[in-house]
């Protein structure tokens, strides 16, 4: 029996009162939703994404969008998505590629966590009076230094320190590669990154000569595919990140799909034209913790020791015990990828299922690091679906040094979060090669919209933390004193080193 | 909200606890009624080569029998006695403060050059953690704590305090918050030759903890005062930095105020930010930190605690209040209110 087609997922709808058939609807949708025939817009709401690009662009508002406009019988384990994932594999024979985040409902932990503010006992500070301190710095610390003091009072540093990146703000941008995203996309996320004082990574797709001039502000990843990597683009970057896992994707390799894969793309990989680029799962030089160090100390050797060296993993059930382990390799910083983390493309059943939160991950990792005595010895990135300023603080009071974002900048820059990335359609001219459609998204504007952003979390960071009586990041990380869980079950409380409201 | 009081004979004459007694109590105001303490050093002559133990026993059987066994399996017991007290109408004796002189045997402890003070610092944690009804809460040599819930004088009269005779003398006043009135929760707070005296609550004491508990110390007194304790002992002992780079490290100018330096000061103070972050101290406070040695004194980065400091020949006083200072000292030769973060040290010369 055939399938049938399926309810609509999203209906729009044009108010013909309001509609001036100026046809933008029309123009912008790269899934043609739209067409004109004649004088009237005539709608499929079947192609729609919810990408709201027509939305945005009506200059009437005649356009709405229904979501689920037909659904079906309701029922608690069989739900829509249960139901769809099935005719799609029955009709296919296929894993279900998805785009961007898990859409599972389970709840935030963050949005259980509760921050202090000083009443009485201590002042709060004032961040427009007082200073704020919220420079951070990534990379290895020592656990002690041997200061001389000289006959003249002078003090002699014999500490050697190994080289840090400088942050203005704990916020960074994760990485999304060039190819993923579109060269444009990639230019304004780096003028942001360069005008906040802080790092973006390239991803695992090169770096495009367009993008030299903020090489400073890069961090370079590589990655199991190894694409783009010459010793060139190792001495360009700021830092270099070894990327072993993604937190949308743990345990599995990445997939950029050939229709992305343009002239510019494959120059910048270094790949065929229109080729699938796919990185496999493991990295086939690292099999184990110690070849993991030997890469770190290759990359290291490679540019002459200069470059602090990330390594980024999944969060997975024994994130902490890998976490000590790299802190024991030259590595100078861990990315810890939460299960939220978004992505261009994954497979669904990935996405939604594996791996772990990264509030749990990241405090597990901060204890395990200070049990060993070895949490000097590298620095914790967290990421994966931090949403606001309260995210970041939180994360840092769980023991991040700092966190990367990846949705949140895009987000910025006209991303509605559709779901669409793997299909180089993107209308905001995000998530797509196709240059019509990359023309849309300017980089200088853009850029200043994605320095806002950071800007804007810097500053609520540093409120929180003087209504807190703090006036340094450094007394704000991995106290987890000044968090409070609520709604939590005794268990995660202990994971996460934090007390119940009320206690 | 406390009040403290500090001073320090730099030509080591003795003097002994009356006067700051009245200093103490004229700060009143600046407590409850809830805990009071004094610290002397150089109070014990006699067995100055002992590490001076005070414990507070609940009961003077089982736990007193646990910790001399401790006591006895790692050096030998020179002297022990209860402290002597006085009991005052308000104030209700709910320990028994005892003290040993103890010589800890450092072939017991291998593979460290100051293995008696190893042992004495494991004492420590191991009575405070698992020896139920025993708290050591003063474990120096020839230096002595005395505290108890009380008013200041009640606690002076207690112990009669005005019978010891030390070159520094630390005083508390304590309001109480973060825990009840107890008795171990009262200042000075000891540890080896490390007392401290604090003003204050300790934002980044949650920070503070994990990082001081990542070299062994165990927190045990349930505030905050005690990291500051252990803070010190690891950066000035264990560390081996000298006082003011201990209390740069504690209280560290602003990055605005480091990028401004020379180069070379420049490098310092980085590296010391980037080291010791974790160290660094946030929130209100005023602290005194003595030694054999000397004491120190310093505020927060913008010093929302008061503190001033004031001479006269050999004596420097630091204090919450120079009335307080005036009453142990009417004639002083200067008076200064210290900058924020900026340490005032005075050392036995
Ligand atoms: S963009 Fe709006 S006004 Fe223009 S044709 Fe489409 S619906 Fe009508
Ligand atoms: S980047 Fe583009 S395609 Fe991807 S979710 Fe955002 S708007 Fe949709």
């Amino acid at each position: 029996m055939a399938i049938g087609s399926i309810p609509l997922r999203y209906q729009i709808s044009i108010d013909r009162d309001r509609c001036m058939e100026c046809g933008r609807c029309v123009e912008n949708c790269p899934y043609g939703t739209f067409r004109r025939e004649g004088d009237r817009i005539v709608i499929d709401s079947r192609n729609c994404t919810a990408c709201h690009r027509c939305i945005a662009m009506c200059p009437r508002d005649a356009i709405t969008l229904t979501e689920h406009p037909c659904d079906y019988r309701s029922h608690p384990i069989w739900t829509r998505d249960a139901r769809e994932s099935i005719y799609n594999q029955a009709r296919t024979g296929k894993i279900i590629l998805a785009g961007m985040g898990s859409t599972q409902s389970l709840p935030p932990i963050f949005d259980q966590i509760l921050l202090d503010a000083c009443q009485v006992t201590n002042p709060s500070i004032d961040p427009l009076r007082e200073p704020m301190e919220l420079r951070t710095y990534i990379g290895k610390k020592p656990s002690r230094l041997t200061l001389r003091r000289r006959e003249d009072g002078d003090v002699d540093l014999e500490t050697e320190l190994s080289p840090n990146l400088k942050l203005d703000t704990p916020i960074m941008i994760g990485h999304m590669s060039y190819g993923a995203i579109s060269l444009n996309a990639q230019l304004a996320l780096a003028k942001g990154a360069q005008a906040s004082g802080t790092f973006l990574g390239t991803g695992e797709g090169g770096m495009h000569p367009a993008i030299f001039p903020y090489q400073d502000n890069m961090i370079v990843q590589v990655a199991s595919g190894r694409f783009g990597v010459d010793v060139d683009y190792l001495n360009r970057g700021a830092a270099i990140e070894i990327k072993i896992g993604q937190g949308a994707k743990p345990g599995i390799g990445g997939h950029l799909p050939g229709e992305k894969v343009c002239a510019d793309v494959s120059c910048t990989r270094m790949i065929p034209l229109g080729s699938d680029a796919i990185s496999p799962a493991p990295h086939h030089d690292i099999y184990s913790i110690e070849d993991l160090a030997q890469l770190v100390r290759s990359l290291k050797e490679a540019t002459e020791w200069k470059k602090p060296v990330f390594v980024k993993i999944a969060a997975v059930h024994n994130v902490a015990a890998i976490a000590a382990g790299i802190a024991r390799s030259s590595a100078d910083a861990v990315v810890v990828d939460g299960f939220r983390g978004g992505t261009g493309a994954a497979p669904k059943i990935f996405r939604d299922n594996v791996g772990i939160p990264i509030e749990a991950a990241v405090s597990a990792v901060d204890q395990k690091l200070r049990a060993q005595g070895v949490r000097n010895e590298i620095s914790v990135i967290a990421s994966g679906g931090l949403r606001n300023a309260a995210d970041v603080t939180k994360a840092i009071a769980l023991g991040a040094d700092a966190v990367y974002i990846g949705t949140a900048a895009l987000v910025a820059m006209g991303c509605r979060v559709c779901g669409n990335c793997y299909r180089n359609l993107c209308p905001w001219g995000i998530a797509t090669q196709r240059p019509d459609l990359v023309s849309r998204l300017n980089p200088d504007l853009e850029g200043e919209h994605v320095a806002n952003l950071i800007h804007a979390w810097t500053m609520e960071v540093s409120e929180l933390m003087g209504a807190a009586g703090i006036n340094a990041i450094e007394s704000l990380r991995g106290n987890r004193d000044r968090l409070r869980g609520y709604m939590l079950d005794e268990g995660m409380l202990k994971v996460l080193d934090v007390k119940p409201a009320g206690a | 909200m406390c009040g403290i009081i500090s001073v320090v004979d730099r030509a080591g004459n003795l003097m002994d606890g009356s006067k700051i007694k009245l200093a103490l109590s004229l700060m009143d105001e600046r407590g409850s009624g809830e805990g009071a303490g004094y610290a002397a050093y150089g109070i014990y002559p006699e067995h100055a080569d002992c590490y001076a133990l005070h414990v507070f026993f609940d009961n003077i059987i089982e736990a007193r029998a646990a910790v001399e066994a401790l006591l006895r399996a790692w050096g030998t017991i020179v002297h022990d006695e209860e402290i002597p007290t006085c009991d005052q109408p308000n104030l209700k004796k709910v320990h028994t403060p005892w003290r040993y002189f103890f010589k800890p045997d450092a072939a017991l402890m291998s593979g460290s050059s100051s293995s008696e003070e190893e042992i004495v610092t494991s004492l420590v944690m191991k009575v405070n953690t698992t020896v139920p009804g025993a708290l050591i809460y003063s474990s120096g040599k020839n230096v002595g704590v005395f505290k108890a819930a009380g008013w200041p004088e009640e606690v002076a009269d207690f112990y009669r305090i005005q019978d010891y005779r030390g070159y520094i003398w630390l005083a508390h006043n304590r309001y109480p918050t973060n825990t009840r009135g107890w008795w171990g929760g009262a200042h000075p707070f000891n540890l080896l030759d490390w007392s401290v005296i604090h003003n204050g609550e300790i934002t980044s004491y949650g920070t503070n903890r994990r990082y001081i508990e990542s070299f062994g110390y165990r927190c045990t007194m349930l505030t905050d005062t005690e990291v500051v304790a252990y803070l010190v002992d690891l950066l000035a002992r264990r560390h081996g930095l000298d006082e003011e780079l201990t209390v740069r490290a504690l209280a560290p100018p602003f990055w605005d105020e480091i990028d401004a330096m020379p180069e070379k000061e420049q490098n310092l103070n980085r590296a010391i930010r980037l080291a010791y972050g974790s160290a660094m101290m946030n929130g209100p406070f005023a602290i005194v930190v003595a030694t054999h040695k000397g004491i120190v004194g310093f505020t927060d980065r913008i010093k929302l605690r008061p503190m001033v400091a004031a001479e006269k020949g050999d004596r420097l006083y630091i204090s919450s209040e120079e009335a307080a200072i005036r009453r142990m000292e009417p004639d002083l030769d200067r008076v200064w209110m210290p900058r924020a973060g900026e340490p005032v040290i005075g050392r036995v010369y």
